[in-house]
């Protein structure tokens, strides 16, 4: 049997959990087994309605108010606890935060080894799975032992694919035996802003043109920083200079404006999640490592997001573009 | 976007500074269709342009990198990218201060605006030095810095401006593409090139490139360490990029440049790192470019603590971090300079290679000039590629001599010091011999030359202090004084001078006549078994090569030229042979030895051992002939560039011990000595005011002003013709003129002895300029035992030139009083050349 | 406050990655070696908690004798102590990494050294298991909390942050704990000289741990086909401030 960790919100499967279910589902039928699924919290009975598109024959669910919250041991000894039980051949989950820690507990728990982001799956003595390194930048191949194969699942390895013959979903709802020490960790949720460093270089074209910078930083409660060329140029001051030689900076958005993106000034950038190059020429390196862009000089870009970000702010509809 | 032209004038291939520079001084000198191709993005496509320390030091004591480095400088402050910092080169050791006094001359004989400033004056400029722990420093207020990206990036965009060029990013070359020894196309990535011409900007890739047509540029990769820190308190409100004076920690091999918030340290004091070319990563396999490799800590810490020592107040403040720290690649060469010109082996193939931003644009501009006219004005003889014989292109050489001289990057380097690296790699026959009577030996173009030798050590009683014993240690080092001892031994008596280091050249076929008539400058229809000395000028009458031709027949000549010239000098020759093969240049360098037997009893021993008719009548000066000495058929040569009755003796190479046992034996009745090229390149040659290329003569001097303007010119046209005439209708502005020292003594009691290269000033101390605002300097300096007087050249304005007249002569910081002896090509020694014609 | 920090040498990789001929492992003529970056941040952590509240951090790692120089680079950073679990150079695979740190671990407690705080990166860059933290908390007996991005201590327990889909978790545990951080967490300072060189002459503890095999064999690596990268082009000049505010909403700037 395998068995499927599945993440739901309000009894509705993730979107990773459905791919994760997809890959169980084909593995389970090479395996020549069937397929369960485990899920924390009373309201993940509903998923079972789903899961019977995905092979599921019986869905577990974890029933203990204490389970509401996140709390990555206790799932882990639910999940653990139910695998001593019934006796799964694999657990599999996702590798999403959530998934990769619980079923990382999950194995030394049940002291087994554990692959984490797995792309396929080829079942067999040995059992091998081919896994990302370097996030996804490399694969490996692997074999992976112990008696029950834990793994994840890479997100987006594979479309998550529903079949159009449904099984009978039969729910399990069981009470784990928590102790204390699965809660020593205390959850609470915010919401928070992200990050964000507005760049600029010599295509910014005078020390005044930072204006326009300061202001996008200001609406979106960002700083602003500058390439190496401007520091030269006297333009700003070198505490403000982002690179190998500057300050290295990891926001969640970071806007280039002006900025060729020489190798030197992207070493860093490299941990900005998201990059927006403002930049006239559109073959620039900047434009090619970029996630988004816009052609064009700096000036006119800023003044026309400025005025839209402040109508935004300002509770006014966003102009639809012409 | 992609693709690339079809055809183009030129392929300009590498766009660092060089092949940035390189395309816009080729459309400045009026060409247009050039394509600039690189295979990285712009404005940094990876080379080591875009990891520079980018400062400019401008003192050198070679001339020709200081002329070009000046010459960049304009440029580079013409474009806006100049930052003024100055500089200081700071010394930690007496031996460092002494060589901060040789650069200060080196500085007034470049005019070169420059001071010795004490450890209190150093701190004024440079307040976070710690002066406890130097003894001085040489401070140039010119020196500063260049935005080297900013700087090429505006020349290529003034060169497309012109619409004189294509620039081609992200392609790479392929294959270029030879066909009868001469380029045809560039195929890259992205489609062929139908070119006639390509030029070599690719820094540390060109020998990967130069391979592509069967070329060598023989240079190598290395690593040059560089650390960044910051953020530096002190530099927080400077505007801009630098401030304060850029140091060089000499004794170290480190140098310290502020670069805005940061301080830059680097350092060529590690062991050498090389690379091969073909090692190099790609841009995708570089973590930051291809030649900005990971940095190896181990090999920087003892630079570290150099720093450390040096700046304390900077790099010990713990929030001064190394923010960055690369193993950066640079190109070395064999011999230090760079490799510039038409590759010798295939024609429309040049190199512009191995340069240093501080020197680039000024170099691009001579190699421009130098592809479209043939005559650049700063003379380049010194970095042409054609320099190099085959044994200096092989990798072993090449490895060996830039490992060896890396090190060497600040250091003290000896004028005359001596590479210890891949000797012993050509020998003449008399190897042994000369081995055996202790020869000191000192290398040319890979040859083994003895300098002295050991065994002539009893000469030195003999003459006691007319050898002109050396007590000062630099002045005596690389030195005998048994060079000045075998110097009066051959006056005296004989001297047999091992002299196979000379390239000889066969130049035969139907029109090699005419052929020569059109190289030389002097008549060389002459009758058959003559000698001539000429010139050979480039079409504006600078002084390309000068060389020795034996008639050998109605059209067969023999070219006889010095070692350290030959490759450069074929080249010349090959680049004027007719197309039709009428003339045909033969390589004859290794088939012929050469001993030259010289002093007042050589014609009794010569006489002693051959039956030909020797006499001044059967055998005058200035002829040559095939004689039997014993079973070895040998061609002797009556000339002498030692100025004594003698011959130069050419034999087989095989032959060759045969002919020096001959010599040898006949010579001991006549207490014959074993002579060095110590007399035959300086001390001989000096008494007799012959000069030496790349000493007195080059490019950038002419005839006239050299001293070697023949009373009439031939009828028949030659090379550079047009230009000597003109040159000799107008009144010179140098004459090259013989000069002693009065006094040599030095302020601390030791007398002096001058290499060369030291500035000629007023008595007062005053730089001589002449009307081209060329300054004068010792163009070679030397002892002259048999006059007792230590004398050089130099080439002074038409005010100095007059015998008599009192000057001075600056070295380590000292100015010594000298006198023009000679004004003109007249000997100071047997002034009549007697001698030569006895 | 005793804190010990677990790093692993990794190739500094760039945009390429090359294999080995034998598919064995990254071809590093070309790279350097560093601290994988989640635990640049947590040796970061660790000098500034140990600044702010005194106390002795080590740091240790499990690889070959080269290893060494990133312990040394650690040091270099206001790091007290290494420990170099010193293998032949082959990969261990999760299980048999945990428990090496775990006796390395347990055997310091047994000299009287125990750790109030022990921080991981929530994986490393090259192999990437996700596990090693956990399992060496749950083989410890100690909470553990992954994928931090936030740290503050107070009154022996600590408050971290991290970063989902939907905004920030923040979770309180009590000390000892385990903590494995991710990149972001800080801003990793820079090694100063009198720091390199202080590093440089610093004694290194060295444990030699028996070689287990482990669950999780490599066989070889390979090269996925790499998508693409693609730039969504907004607009030009004025024509995008619309697209822009779109994308700042979505990034949830605004």
């Amino acid at each position: 049997m395998i068995l499927a960790f599945i993440e739901h919100v309000a009894g509705a499967p993730t979107m990773l959990s459905l791919e994760v279910l997809t890959m169980a589902s084909r593995l389970a039928r090479k395996m020549g087994t069937q397929l369960e699924a485990v899920a924390i919290g009373p309201k993940a009975v509903a998923a079972a309605e789903i899961l019977s598109s995905y092979g599921v024959s019986t869905l577990h669910v974890a029933d203990d108010q204490r389970l509401d919250d996140y709390a990555a041991a206790a799932w882990a000894h639910a999940v653990a606890d139910l695998a001593a039980r019934v006796n799964p051949r694999v657990i599999i989950g996702t590798a999403s935060d959530r998934g990769g820690e619980v079923i990382a507990h999950v194995a030394t728990r049940m002291t087994m080894p554990m692959a984490a982001n797995c792309t396929e799956i080829v079942p067999g003595d040995p059992f091998t799975v081919t896994r990302q390194r370097w996030g996804g930048s490399l694969l490996e191949e692997a074999h992976l032992k112990g008696t029950i194969k834990l793994l994840t699942i890479a997100p987006h390895a594979l479309a998550a694919e529903a079949s159009p013959s449904r099984t009978q979903v039969a729910t399990d709802t069981f009470s784990p035996a928590l102790e204390d020490k699965d809660f020593r960790v205390r959850l609470k949720i915010s919401l928070a802003q992200a990050r964000v460093v507005v760049g600029g270089g010599r295509g910014v074209g005078s020390a005044e043109g930072f204006a326009a910078l300061e202001e996008l930083a200001g609406l979106l409660g960002g700083a602003v920083g500058c390439s190496r060329a401007v520091t030269s140029l006297g333009w700003r001051p070198h505490s403000d200079q982002v690179g190998q030689t500057g300050t290295r900076i990891a926001p969640d958005l970071y806007i280039a404006c002006g900025i060729s993106g020489a190798i030197q000034h992207m070493v860093g950038c490299r941990a900005a999640k998201h990059i927006l190059a403002i930049n006239t020429d559109p073959g620039a390196p900047i434009v090619a490592q970029a996630d988004f862009a816009v052609i064009g000089d700096v000036q006119k870009v800023l003044a026309a997001v400025n005025a839209e970000v402040r109508r935004v702010k300002a509770g006014e509809p966003s102009r639809s573009p012409a | 976007m992609s693709g690339v032209p079809a055809q183009a004038r030129v392929v300009v291939i590498g766009a660092g500074i060089v092949g940035n520079s390189m395309a816009y001084h080729l459309a400045q000198q009026g060409w247009k269709e050039i394509v600039l191709i690189d295979k990285g993005p712009f404005p940094n496509p990876g080379g080591s342009t875009g990891h520079a320390s980018n400062f400019i030091f401008l003192t050198d004591h070679s001339k020709e990198m200081t002329l070009f480095t000046l010459d960049s400088v304009r440029q580079y402050k013409e474009l806006g990218v100049f930052t003024q910092s100055g500089g200081v080169e700071v010394a930690r050791t007496a031996e460092r201060m002494d060589e901060l006094k040789r650069r200060m001359a080196s500085s007034k004989a470049w005019g070169i605006d420059a001071e010795l400033a004490s450890p209190a004056e150093v701190k004024r400029l440079v307040p976070f030095i710690n002066e406890k722990i130097i003894l001085g420093g040489f401070s140039t207020p010119g020196i500063g810095t260049v935005d080297s990206l900013r700087g090429g990036t505006l020349m290529r965009e003034k060169a497309q401006a012109m619409g004189a060029v294509t620039v081609v990013a992200s392609t790479e070359v392929t294959a270029i593409d030879v066909e009868n020894g001469r380029v045809r196309r560039v195929r890259t990535d992205k489609g062929d090139i139908e070119t006639e011409t390509v030029v070599i900007t690719s820094g540390i890739w060109s020998p990967r490139l130069a391979r592509m047509a069967g070329a060598s540029i023989p240079l190598s990769p290395a690593v040059d360490q560089m650390i960044s820190v910051g953020p530096v308190p002190l530099f927080a409100d400077t505007v801009g990029e630098i401030k304060y004076p850029i140091i060089r920690d000499m004794d170290t091999n480190g140098y310290e440049r502020q670069h805005g918030g940061d301080l830059e340290v680097g350092s060529y004091d590690h062991r050498p790192i090389l690379w091969e070319p073909d090692d190099i990563p790609s841009i995708g396999q570089s973590k930051l470019s291809p030649t900005e490799l990971p940095f190896t800590k181990e090999d920087f810490d003892e630079s570290l603590e150099h720093a450390l020592e040096l700046i304390p107040d900077i790099l010990g403040d713990p929030r001064v971090g190394i923010r960055h720290a690369i193993n950066g690649l640079l190109s070395l060469t064999p011999d230090g300079l760079p490799l510039l010109g038409e590759t010798p082996e295939v024609k429309g193939l040049w190199s512009v290679a191995a340069i240093w931003i501080k020197e680039a644009p000024g170099i691009a501009r001579c190699v421009a000039e130098w592809m479209a006219s043939g005559v650049p004005e700063i003379d380049p003889s010194g970095s042409d590629i054609a320099r190099f014989y085959d044994h200096q292109k092989t990798r072993a050489h090449i490895r060996a001599r830039t490992a060896e001289g890396f090190n060497k990057t600040y250091g003290i380097v000896h004028p005359r010091e001596q590479w210890e690296s891949n000797r012993r790699v050509r020998l003449s026959p008399f190897y042994e011999r000369e081995k055996a009577l202790g020869a000191v030996f000192f290398e040319t173009a890979g040859w083994e030359r003895p300098n002295w030798y050991a065994s002539n050590k009893p000469l030195l009683e003999e003459y006691g202090e007319r050898v002109m014993p050396r007590r000062y240690e630099w002045d005596a080092r690389w030195w005998s004084p048994i060079i000045n001892a075998e110097h009066l031994a051959m006056r005296d008596r004989v001297g047999m001078v091992d002299l196979s280091a000379f390239a000889v050249f066969d130049i035969a076929g139907s029109c090699a006549l005419d052929y020569m008539q059109k190289m030389c400058v002097v008549q060389v229809n002459l009758p058959v078994g003559r000698v001539i000395y000429t010139s050979l000028l480039n079409t504006s009458g600078g002084i390309k090569a000068d060389l020795t031709v034996m008639r050998l027949g109605t059209n067969h000549f023999r070219v006889v030229t010095g070692g350290a010239d030959g490759m450069r000098d074929r080249k010349w020759f090959s680049d004027h042979l007719p197309e039709d093969g009428a003339v045909q240049i033969t390589d004859l360098t290794s088939s012929w030895a050469t001993i030259g037997v010289w002093g007042p009893r050589a014609r009794d021993l010569l006489q002693s051992i051959t039956d030909a008719d020797v006499s001044n009548e059967g055998f005058p000066f200035g002829t040559c002939r095939f004689v039997d000495i014993g079973p070895v058929r040998a061609l002797a040569s009556r000339i002498s560039y030692v100025g004594e009755l003698g011959w130069e003796i050419y034999v087989p190479f095989e032959q060759g011990s045969r002919l020096w046992d001959a010599i040898w034996d006949a010579g001991q009745p006549h207490r014959i000595a074993p002579v060095g090229i110590g007399v035959y390149g300086t001390t001989g040659r000096l008494e007799k005011c012959y000069r030496a290329y790349g000493n007195e003569l080059e490019q950038e001097f002419n005839l006239v002003e050299t001293g070697l303007a023949r009373p009439q010119v031939k009828p028949q046209d030659f090379i550079g013709k047009e230009a000597y005439l003109k040159q000799r209708a107008e009144p010179p502005a140098v004459t090259l003129c013989t000069l002693t020292i009065d006094d040599n003594t030095s302020s601390s009691g030791f007398k002096r002895f001058m290499m060369g290269r030291e500035p000629v000033l007023s008595p007062q101390g005053k730089r001589l300029v002449d009307r081209h605002g060329r300054g004068s300097y010792v163009t070679s300096a030397g002892s002259g035992p048999s006059v007792g007087k230590t004398i050089l050249m130099s080439f002074l304005p038409p005010e100095q030139a007059k015998a008599g007249t009192k000057l001075a002569v600056e070295y380590f910081g000292e100015q010594y009083p000298a006198t023009v002896a000679v004004a003109g090509p007249t000997p100071l020694f047997d002034p009549q050349n007697t001698r030569v014609r006895s | 406050m005793n804190i010990l920090v677990c790093i692993k040498r990794v190739p500094a990789t760039a945009g390429q990655i090359t294999l080995t001929p034998d598919g064995q492992d990254i071809d590093t003529r070309y790279l350097g070696f560093t601290i994988s970056p989640h635990e640049e941040c947590a040796v970061e952590e660790a000098v500034r908690m140990i600044e702010a509240h005194g106390g002795i951090t080590t740091v240790l790692t499990l690889g070959p004798e080269a290893a060494t120089d990133q312990l040394r680079d650690a040091m270099a950073l206001g790091i007290e102590r290494a420990m170099l679990l010193e293998t032949d150079g082959r990969e261990w695979d999760p299980v048999a990494t945990a428990s090496a740190i775990v006796q390395a671990i347990e055997a310091e407690r047994a000299a009287g050294r125990s750790y109030d705080l022990v921080l991981f990166g929530n994986e490393s860059a090259d192999s990437a298991g996700y596990q090693v933290g956990v399992r060496v908390a749950d083989a410890l007996d100690l909470p553990c909390v992954t994928g931090i991005k936030a740290i503050e201590l107070a009154d022996g327990h600590a408050t971290v942050r991290r970063q989902t889909e939907s905004g920030w978790e923040t979770a309180e545990v009590s000390l000892p704990a385990v903590l494995t951080v991710k990149e972001g967490l800080n801003l990793p300072r820079y090694p100063s000289l009198p720091g390199r060189l202080k590093a440089k002459k610093k004694e290194i503890g060295r444990i030699k741990p028996q070689w287990q095999g482990g669950g999780l064999e490599k066989i070889r690596l390979k090269l996925p086909v790499q998508a693409e990268h693609t730039v969504e082009i907004l607009g030009t000049n004025g024509d995008a401030g619309a697209q822009l505010v779109e994308v700042f909403q979505r990034l949830r700037l605004l």
